[in-house]
């Protein structure tokens, strides 16, 4: 007790307050800390549920049970070997290299991924590829103790067959429709790869044999349907979040021979181990020429250039998320600028889609909620990414892997939260990254940045799927339990026109417009628009 | 212990306001992730510049939950610690080897990507220098000067005579 007095006389008023006034330092800034996460919070949930996007992920496709499917393929090309690996087929070069690429960088998941893809529950008996040499490396590949596969010389041969069920076509465009066109009157499902016509004729056509086969199910490649952030837009557009959306631009940025369409010509190609008549089919009549064969892409004989390859993703994954439909109006230029090495569709492209009466609704008086254009805008020349972006009168969104959408400065409907400064239009108001554990409402600069870095990727239940595998499962799903390819005839049919509109502006240097009553192109009257389309000169 | 008794008043005063300021930024990001459920370092760690495979591995589904807890746990000790003075010198190491991490992850060395920042940098950055300063706390101890630890230190000697 009286050690205890001592100490208590010994130690100061003073000394009390040097060793405890860090305390207070403590509770402030820790109360700080407290309220500013408070603050933030509710101000996130506040605008979370004013703006009420719900990031949902898409009703899975259904069990992949019964009895396993059987799949021709015909077109061993790069895409048909990427949609085989979406398959659960992969070759044994592919496998080989991976595993190397493994070995030198542990980092590379890419085998390691495909091996733990989930089954699909098919068999992959036939195949077709007029080129012996890819062929050959299918056949080596896919004939094992579980499964046959067999090649077929052309391909009604294998439709016919009787030994498959469905059919995944992966050719140059020129044979899209007239394959899959025989596939869906034999019966015969058909995935399809993009543009999913080469012409305006064919596009009517595949639409009346998959009308009058409805138990084939046909599904256009358009796998970016499968990306989270895309259905989360609908959700966003639903919710009228950017107000009447004036203008949408989307572009594509390339700048190498890859990019360019310049693929490499396999040093074993020859009319000896091309059926060149086959690869013709419907072009024009001209001598083995191998550059043709295998960079097609090239040429509008075979191929539709940047309309047909390109445009047709972007466009459809606006469609995806406006369901805009087929433009009325469309304009279109540009040239051959840095590849003049004798092909024929441009490498610069800008194209105007215009749909005057096309509203995603409105937060302003009436008479100002109508009227979009779609501008798409390309070159093969530069690789400077420019970012899809729809904009409108209350705010644009930034549509990528990760979305984001920032109020307008201007907005009607933000305008009384940006007055009372809840909302800074240079920050965006919503973000969804479909790798994140949650929504994030008001992020940083930082955040953006990482995310632009591209670092993370598109998932399903925190796992990382290839869009690819999801796409050709939905088709498969659809062919055993039923229901609608999310990219079937009538979004292929609006792809196709809207591709061939800008084609034919292209070539025509005018305004193309569609007729929605009729659905009928009504420019060029009395005019073979095909033959428009298809011309080939090298001018 | 010894008393830093070499030290003038003023000094001993400059080295404790450098030390609660170290400890109120430490604290004050250690609290604000730690009631902010969704922050994750694993960004900052996948985007790193430098030793990638070593913080790519910290960000490993496996790892990171471990590697954000001990984050802000490390935080939240290294600010209490230097605020109210006790174990000071531990909390500057543990600080050290935190702001360390910080600047390995993202250098600013010549030639390195840069990123976001406020300033502009070369070698040198915010988080370096904070790590110096954490040294000089580390070898001026002044709790016993201003901090909790004054408390126990006078007890003892209290006790003793």
């Amino acid at each position: 007790m009286a050690t205890d007095k001592k100490l208590f006389a010994a130690f100061s008023r003073r000394d009390l307050l040097k060793s405890l006034a860090g305390i207070p330092v403590l509770g402030a800034v820790w109360a700080a800390g407290i309220d500013t996460t408070k603050r933030s919070k509710l101000e996130k949930d506040f605008l979370l549920e004013k703006l009420n996007i719900k990031a949902s992920p898409p009703p899975a496709s259904g069990p992949m049970s019964g009895d396993p499917l059987r799949i021709g393929l015909i077109g061993f090309g790069i895409r048909g070997e990427q949609l085989m690996r979406a398959l659960g087929f992969a070759t044994n070069e592919w496998v080989e290299a991976m595993s190397k690429a493994f070995m030198e960088d542990p980092k590379d998941k890419r085998l390691e991924d495909f091996k733990a893809q989930e089954n699909l529950n098919v068999k992959l008996t036939a195949i077709c590829d007029i080129f012996d040499v890819r062929a050959e490396k299918a056949l080596k590949s896919f004939n094992n103790e579980s499964n046959t596969c067999k090649r077929y010389e052309s391909y009604l041969d294998l439709i016919n067959s009787g030994e498959v069920d469905a059919v995944i076509i992966a050719t140059p465009d020129h044979w899209h429709a007239p394959m899959a066109q025989a596939a869906i009157e034999a019966g015969i499902h058909a995935y399809i790869e993009k543009p999913m016509t080469h012409t305006i004729g064919e596009t009517y056509l595949l639409r009346e044999a998959v009308r009058k086969n409805p138990k084939a199910i046909l599904a256009v490649g358009h796998q970016h349907r499968q990306t989270l952030s895309f259905l989360t837009a609908q959700d966003a557009i639903a919710k009228n979040t950017l107000g009447h959306i004036s203008l949408v631009v989307t572009n594509t940025n390339r700048n190498d021979g890859n990019g360019a369409w310049q693929y490499e010509i396999h040093p074993e190609a020859s009319p000896e181990t091309i059926d060149w008549n086959a690869f013709l089919g419907n072009a024009p009549s001209v001598p083995f020429n191998p550059e043709h064969f295998f960079r097609w892409r090239k040429w509008w004989a075979y191929g539709s250039g940047l309309s047909g390859d390109l445009l047709t993703h972007d466009y459809d994954r606006i469609n995806c998320v406006l369901k805009m439909g087929i433009p009325k109006y469309v304009t279109a230029s540009g040239g051959i600028y840095t590849h003049r090495d004798g092909r024929n569709v441009p490498d610069v492209m800008q194209v105007n889609m215009d749909f005057p009466e096309f509203s995603t609704g409105s937060s302003q008086e009436s008479g100002k909620e109508k009227g979009m254009t779609l501008v798409y805008s390309a070159t093969l020349g530069n690789q400077f990414d420019r970012g899809t972006v729809l904009m409108g009168h209350d705010g644009s969104m930034e549509l990528g892997n990760i979305l984001t959408i920032y109020a307008d400065p201007r907005s009607t409907k933000y305008k009384d939260m940006i007055a009372e400064g809840r909302i800074d239009p240079s920050v965006p108001i919503y973000q969804y990254d479909p790798t994140a554990d949650g929504v994030d409402a008001v992020t940083s600069a930082t955040t953006k940045y990482f995310a632009n870095k591209g670092l993370l990727w598109t998932y399903r239940d925190g796992k990382r799927v290839d869009s690819t595998f999801l796409h050709i499962r939905e088709w498969l799903s659809c062919i055993r339990l039923g229901g609608e390819p999310s990219c079937g005839i009538q979004e292929g049919f609006e792809e196709a026109i809207t591709a061939h509109m800008a084609g034919l502006s292209y070539k025509t240097g005018r305004k193309i417009e569609w007729d929605s009553e009729s659905e009928r192109i009504i420019s060029l009257p009395g005019e073979d628009l095909d033959a428009i389309l298809l011309e080939n000169s090298i001018s | 212990m010894t008393r830093p008794s070499l030290l003038s008043p003023p000094q001993t005063s400059a080295l404790v306001i450098l030390r609660i300021l170290i400890g109120w930024h430490f604290l004050y990001e250690g609290v604000l992730k730690l009631y902010s459920p969704s922050w994750t370092a694993k960004g900052y760690l996948l985007s790193a510049t430098y030793m990638e495979s070593f913080f790519h591995w910290m960000a490993s589904d496996s790892m990171i939950s471990t590697i954000d807890t001990l984050n802000i746990t490390a935080l939240l000790l290294v600010g209490v610690g230097l605020i109210l003075g006790f174990k000071t010198q531990v909390a500057s190491l543990i600080g050290i080897g935190l702001l360390l991490l910080y600047y390995f992850a993202h250098p600013p060395f010549p030639g390195y990507p840069q990123g976001p920042a406020e300033g502009s940098y070369w070698i040198i950055n915010k988080n370096l220098i904070e790590a110096a300063a954490l040294v000089v706390i580390f070898l001026f101890p002044t709790s016993i000067s201003f901090g909790l630890e004054r408390f126990f230190t006078k007890k003892e000697i209290q006790t003793q005579s």
